[in-house]
């Protein structure tokens, strides 16, 4: 399967259901993220995005179904081989105290790294990736001490080290001011583009996302309800549908991709 | 892209030296404190003396009796213990990512202190030497109910269940302690001496037995450093930089079970060195664990030789044991710690 522009498959959920304790979050859905694209799932809370991320990040393991890394079951292939080509961000990552944005972008390059100490590569990816990420004057200061939006380059100058491939990241911009939501987005099509990484990631604002992803995955209630291009699938319908949301739709006078404008929220069976 | 010339990418070539001056200076404080262990005492012994007790022993040389019979040993006892303590306190506030975990926290030190009132007060033992492996076996048992415990139900086990099973297992094993001491007198005079916990008057033939264990321990945590790096991150992005944190988790368990349960075997339970060390460590080496624990082990050795050493000259010609000098000088340390903000999650 190729798609938009996109190339093959490199991550693919299959007929994937996953549940915590017995209630089930994520029932049954195919989507798959295609080699050089940007794919943004959106969806109301508890729709079951992150779930399916981490399941996509294989941190959980589907009930039914299987998550598929260029074409092969995750779970049948080493966890370390794994992650030299699959990175995750998690929504809100804990740094150690008193570490260094040096040293905390170096531990992304654990899954290429022996024993005893890095190698030249080590210090060439970690470089790398805090020029590519602008954290590179921050290198010594001390994570603890830096700002919301200047942590959160770190944290993906980290994943960048990692050299991952594929990149998944759970909100990276739901804690941000919109100044540093656009910087963080602007830094993923940067990697998208210079990089070639293929990222998938939930986002919650639909009007970042529908500009700064080639597609969008709507979930609602554990499903993929619509998944396309953004002017595709951000129709009046599928806002009712997900959101339960009366919305209107204009076009963004940036990028053409559509802009979201809400009414008002149906009352009712629609929207419980 | 521009990639920037390799070298100050990674920490600060002044970081790496601070961190090996201050190893260099960690066990160069054992050194002294070692040293300082096998000369001082209530009996005056010249240094000269102490040199010769040391290489060339005369047989019938009262004072090199005394080096090498009871300074010696106890010497030896409060590096292993030490050491052994302080690196199990990193791996325990590493892995459960909880800067006040310890073995006490966690009940490791109350099934130990059950299994040797067992001992003595069931089993009628009276010999250091059997007490050590139920010392030893306690530890494993409190440390195999917490983690028992904690991980029981579908959440598993998470930093703060290890936490609350580890106090409730401190808690009944403390208490079953107490009962069985209040009950039989005898058994509480001949407790309190190992309660207490130094380095001295200890069998140096339990330190062969539990060399071992001790080697094992300290294999598990040099191997674990550079896991411990990824799993400080916490579990889901440890999981996605390839580590396997289950394996890790269980593989720490054991090298803390090892550790914990040979340093309590050999020394009785010192508070605050499994608490302080890691806190120490970090200040001064950062926070990568290949240096930390490390560092952790000079310095728990170091601590408790000296506190061995100043328990000899607080309350001449008596002495205190380097348990209660540790607890003494340690519960300061650590106010002052904590009020200056230096205490650090790992």
């Amino acid at each position: 399967m190729t798609g938009l522009g996109g190339g093959p498959d490199r991550l693919t959920a299959r007929g994937v259901r996953m549940a915590y304790d017995g209630a089930e979050v994520v029932r049954g859905v195919d989507l798959a993220l295609r080699d050089g694209e940007i794919l943004a799932i959106v969806g109301p809370n508890a729709s079951g995005k992150s779930t399916l991320l981490r399941g996509l990040a294989r941190l959980m393991r589907p009930t039914v179904g299987a998550v598929l890394l260029d074409g092969a079951d995750i779970r049948r292939r080493p966890t370390r081989d794994v992650a030299r080509v699959l990175g995750l961000l998690p929504q809100q990552p804990v740094a150690p105290d008193g570490i260094t944005v040096a040293e905390l972008v170096d531990r992304g390059r654990h899954p290429h790294r022996g024993w005893l100490r890095g190698s030249g590569d080590d210090r060439r990816a970690v470089a790398a990736a805090l020029d590519a990420t602008g954290t590179a004057d921050l290198a010594d200061r001390l994570v603890d001490g830096l700002s919301g939006g200047q942590r959160q380059r770190v944290w993906i100058a980290m994943a960048v080290a990692q050299e991952p491939e594929v990149l998944l990241l759970d909100e990276p911009i739901s804690f941000l001011d919109v100044a540093h939501q656009i910087d963080v987005l602007e830094l993923l099509c940067d990697l998208n583009r210079r990089r070639g990484t293929s990222i998938a990631m939930v986002l919650h604002d639909l009007n970042l996302a529908s500009r700064y992803a080639q597609r969008l995955a709507v979930m609602a209630e554990g499903r993929v309800v619509a998944a396309g291009r953004p002017a595709e699938v951000l129709t009046e319908s599928v806002l009712r549908e997900a959101f339960g949301l009366d919305a209107r739709l204009m076009r963004c006078p940036v990028g053409g991709t559509p802009i979201v404008v809400p009414v008002r929220r149906f009352r009712g069976p629609a929207a419980p | 892209m521009t990639t920037r010339p390799i070298g100050i990418a990674m920490p600060g070539a002044a970081f790496r030296f601070r961190r090996i001056a201050a190893l260099a200076a960690a066990g160069l404080a054992l050194v002294a404190a070692s040293a300082l262990s096998l000369a001082l005492g209530a009996r005056g012994i010249a240094a000269g003396e102490v040199l010769d007790a040391v290489l060339r022993p005369e047989a019938g040389n009262n004072d090199h009796i005394v080096v090498r019979e009871l300074r010696l040993p106890r010497t030896l006892i409060g590096i292993a213990a030490g050491s052994a303590f302080g690196v199990a306190g990193a791996l325990i506030q590493s892995v459960t990512r909880n800067p006040i975990a310890d073995p006490g926290l966690l009940g490791l030190n109350a099934g130990a202190a059950l299994a040797v009132v067992t001992a003595i007060s069931v089993f009628g033992t009276s010999s250091p030497g059997q007490q050590v492996w139920f010392a030893f076996a306690g530890t494993a048992a409190a440390a195999a109910v917490v983690a028992g415990v904690a991980s029981a139900g579908r959440a598993g086990a998470t930093p703060a269940r290890v936490a609350l099973a580890g106090a409730a297992v401190a808690a009944a094993a403390t208490s079953i302690t107490t009962l069985l001491l209040l009950s039989n007198l005898e058994t509480l005079d001949r407790f309190r001496f190992w309660q207490v916990g130094s380095p001295a008057g200890r069998d140096l033939d339990a330190l062969a037995v539990l060399l071992p264990a001790l080697i094992a321990g300290f294999t598990i945590a040099a191997a674990a450093g550079r896991m411990l790096n990824a799993m400080v991150l916490g579990d889901d992005l440890a999981r996605s930089l390839g580590a396997r944190v289950g394996v890790a988790r269980v593989a720490c368990a054991v090298g803390v079970v090892l550790l914990c349960g040979a340093g309590t075997a050999l020394s009785g339970p010192i508070a605050f060195i499994g608490l302080m060390t890691p806190h120490l460590a970090r200040r001064l080496c950062g926070t990568d664990h290949r240096w930390t624990l490390a560092a952790s082990a000079l310095l728990g050795a170091a601590l408790l030789v000296t506190a061995d050493v100043a328990g000899r000259l607080l309350a001449p010609p008596g002495e205190v044991e380097a348990g209660l000098v540790v607890a003494v000088i340690g519960a300061p340390v650590m106010v002052a710690v904590v009020r200056r903000s230096m205490v650090s999650a790992p």
